[in-house]
């Protein structure tokens, strides 16, 4: 499956990223902070070279508004603004069942060993969900 | 365009492409044919080996070999020593936490064949001390292997001071030059070395073109088995345009070098000066003990992949040592060995100028680097903890 992605960017002729990973890294959608975001994730470590953040504001189960921050190489910066763009104005089911297969195809593709930057934003998106869960269960607790 | 990575390869000098267009069109020969159209292409390699040989401080031609690069040259250099240790039951190798992986790899086959490496630390100055070198020393050892100069941080090693205890201690020394041959002045006789290791396509020849430097009396080994060009220890038919070139280019490179490093330096020193104006950065290796045109720096909170796409928007040519430049998990190794920790290694940014930069696009460099860091900070994670003071800065 993963083969089919690569196509186009593997060790071949072609440019190391697909213009859609380009244009989405140098005009990131949905760069900065939610003030009063009420589900926050962050996923990745500095270590390794990559961190994502993401701000959600959620009402009535609906992802109304998203934002991320993110240290991390182009494919980083491009998953996460490629993932806020696929669940902004979302249900939170939907945007629960968002895979890092989905991302990297809706950049037309990533590199072999940059798959995981779209794993990250995969995994930032469900933490950010997971803690507005959370918070709105122990809300309802008290 | 402005071309800053140099340390990865140069443009090749307009005397070098004419020599090598001249040789391609009027001497095709063979050098191993024996009618006088080989013969011609023979004394064309002939005429650029003593070339190269006068350059680097030797007068006998026979001790310079042809390779395809600096990578061969490194193998061919280690593997030969090995060999000899080998026979004389000196199996221990010294060489420096730094090396290019031609050689850090070669040592790595050998420690699998049973040698045993000592990788000396390079400290956070990126400089080998010779004193240690000289504790490394066993009655063992085979060969001592440290680089001239670094090819990611610049950092100029004290090789005729590593020669000398190499030669008191009755130790083959071999230097990989790759990045200080005409950039520097080197001197094989005085600088007490007996194999160096050089690759025209960093003193503006053409690349897949090097050379290896061995001493009258060391037996080398084939790296590339054939028929008996190069004295039988490399074979294959010689890239004779490719070798005319390389000695065009390092004539002119060695003609003009101090000139040339007056002038880098004169830049890189102005880089230095305004890229430490950006908080939380750092130059990467001793600011003196450098390359004339090496400038490394990290910056805290930033990706250096990003800034390279970043400044290669803005037509500036640069390059990292992140783990994302360089397709594996971990930062540069050179970083890592001067005692960068990953996360601020990973924002890092090398800029190997050339002679022709102007003063304008030096300062264009600058306002590119400062406004791009302060852009990737600005929606970096990272740097908005280390603001917030929930993580301490490193830089
Ligand atoms: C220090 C050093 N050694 C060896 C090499 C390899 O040289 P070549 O590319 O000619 O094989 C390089 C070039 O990248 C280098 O910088």
């Amino acid at each position: 499956m993963t083969g089919q992605i690569m196509k186009r960017n593997k060790e071949d002729n072609m440019a190391l990223y697909s213009e859609k990973v380009m244009d989405h890294f140098r005009n990131p959608r949905n760069v900065g902070v939610i003030e009063d975001a009420n589900g926050i994730g962050e996923v990745g470590n500095a270590k390794c070279g990559d961190i994502m953040k993401m701000y959600l504001k959620i009402e009535d189960d609906v992802i109304k508004d998203v934002k991320f921050e993110t240290f991390g190489c182009g494919s980083a910066i491009a998953s996460s603004s490629m993932a806020t763009e696929l669940i902004k104005g979302k249900p939170v089911s939907d945007a629960m069942q968002l895979t890092n297969k989905a991302v990297a195809e809706a950049l037309d593709g990533l590199p072999d060993y940059k798959m995981h930057c779209s794993v990250l934003a995969e995994e930032a998106i469900r933490s950010a969900i997971e803690d507005y869960k959370k918070s709105a269960e122990k809300t309802a607790q008290q | 365009m402005i071309y800053a990575d140099n340390a990865a390869t140069t443009k090749m000098s307009e005397a070098a492409i004419n020599t090598m267009i001249s040789v391609m069109n009027d001497n095709y020969g063979n050098p191993s044919s024996l009618y006088s159209f080989g013969q011609k292409a023979k004394e064309i390699l002939e005429e650029a080996r003593n070339e190269v040989a006068t350059l680097i401080g030797t007068a006998n031609p026979r001790e310079i070999i042809f390779t395809s690069g600096g990578s061969e040259a490194d193998n061919q250099a280690i593997m030969s020593a090995a060999a000899l240790g080998r026979k004389n039951g000196k199996m221990h190798i010294i060489s420096s936490a730094f090396e290019h992986h031609a050689v850090l790899h070669t040592l790595e086959r050998l420690k699998k064949e049973g040698f045993e490496i000592t990788l000396l630390d390079v400290h956070e100055d990126g400089l080998v001390r010779p004193e240690e070198v000289k504790e490394a020393i066993r009655d063992d050892t085979a060969l001592v292997t440290v680089m001239f100069a670094n090819n990611e941080i610049g950092t100029v090693q004290p090789i005729r001071e590593i020669g000398a205890i190499c030669r008191e201690k009755n130790v083959l020394f071999h230097t990989d030059a790759v990045q200080a041959i005409g950039h520097l002045p080197i001197n094989v006789s005085e600088d007490n070395i007996d194999m160096l290791s050089a690759s025209a396509h960093k003193f503006h020849g053409p690349k897949g073109v090097g050379f290896l430097y061995a001493r009258k009396g060391i037996k080398l080994t084939n790296i590339i088995e054939g028929g008996a060009q190069e004295k039988g220890r490399r074979a294959g038919t010689e890239n004779v345009p490719g070798i005319a070139a390389m000695a065009t280019a390092l004539k002119e490179a060695c003609a003009s070098l101090n000139e040339n490093a007056e002038i880098l330096k004169k830049h890189r020193d102005r880089l230095i000066s305004a890229l430490n104006e950006i908080p939380h950065s750092a130059l990467n290796g001793d600011a003196d003990n450098r390359l004339p045109g090496n400038v490394n720096f990290c910056f805290e909170g930033i990706e250096g992949e990003s800034l390279l796409l970043l400044l290669d928007d803005k037509g500036i040519q640069a390059s990292s040592g992140s783990a994302c430049t360089s397709g594996s998990l971990d930062p540069s190794h050179v970083l890592l060995a001067i005692g960068r920790v990953h996360d601020v290694a990973h924002g890092s940014l090398r800029l190997s100028i050339g002679e022709d930069v102007s003063d304008e696009e030096i300062e264009y460099i600058i306002s590119s680097v400062k406004e791009v860091v302060e852009y990737l900070r600005g929606f970096s994670p990272v740097w908005r903890d280390l603001m917030a003071g929930k993580t301490p800065f490193i830089l």
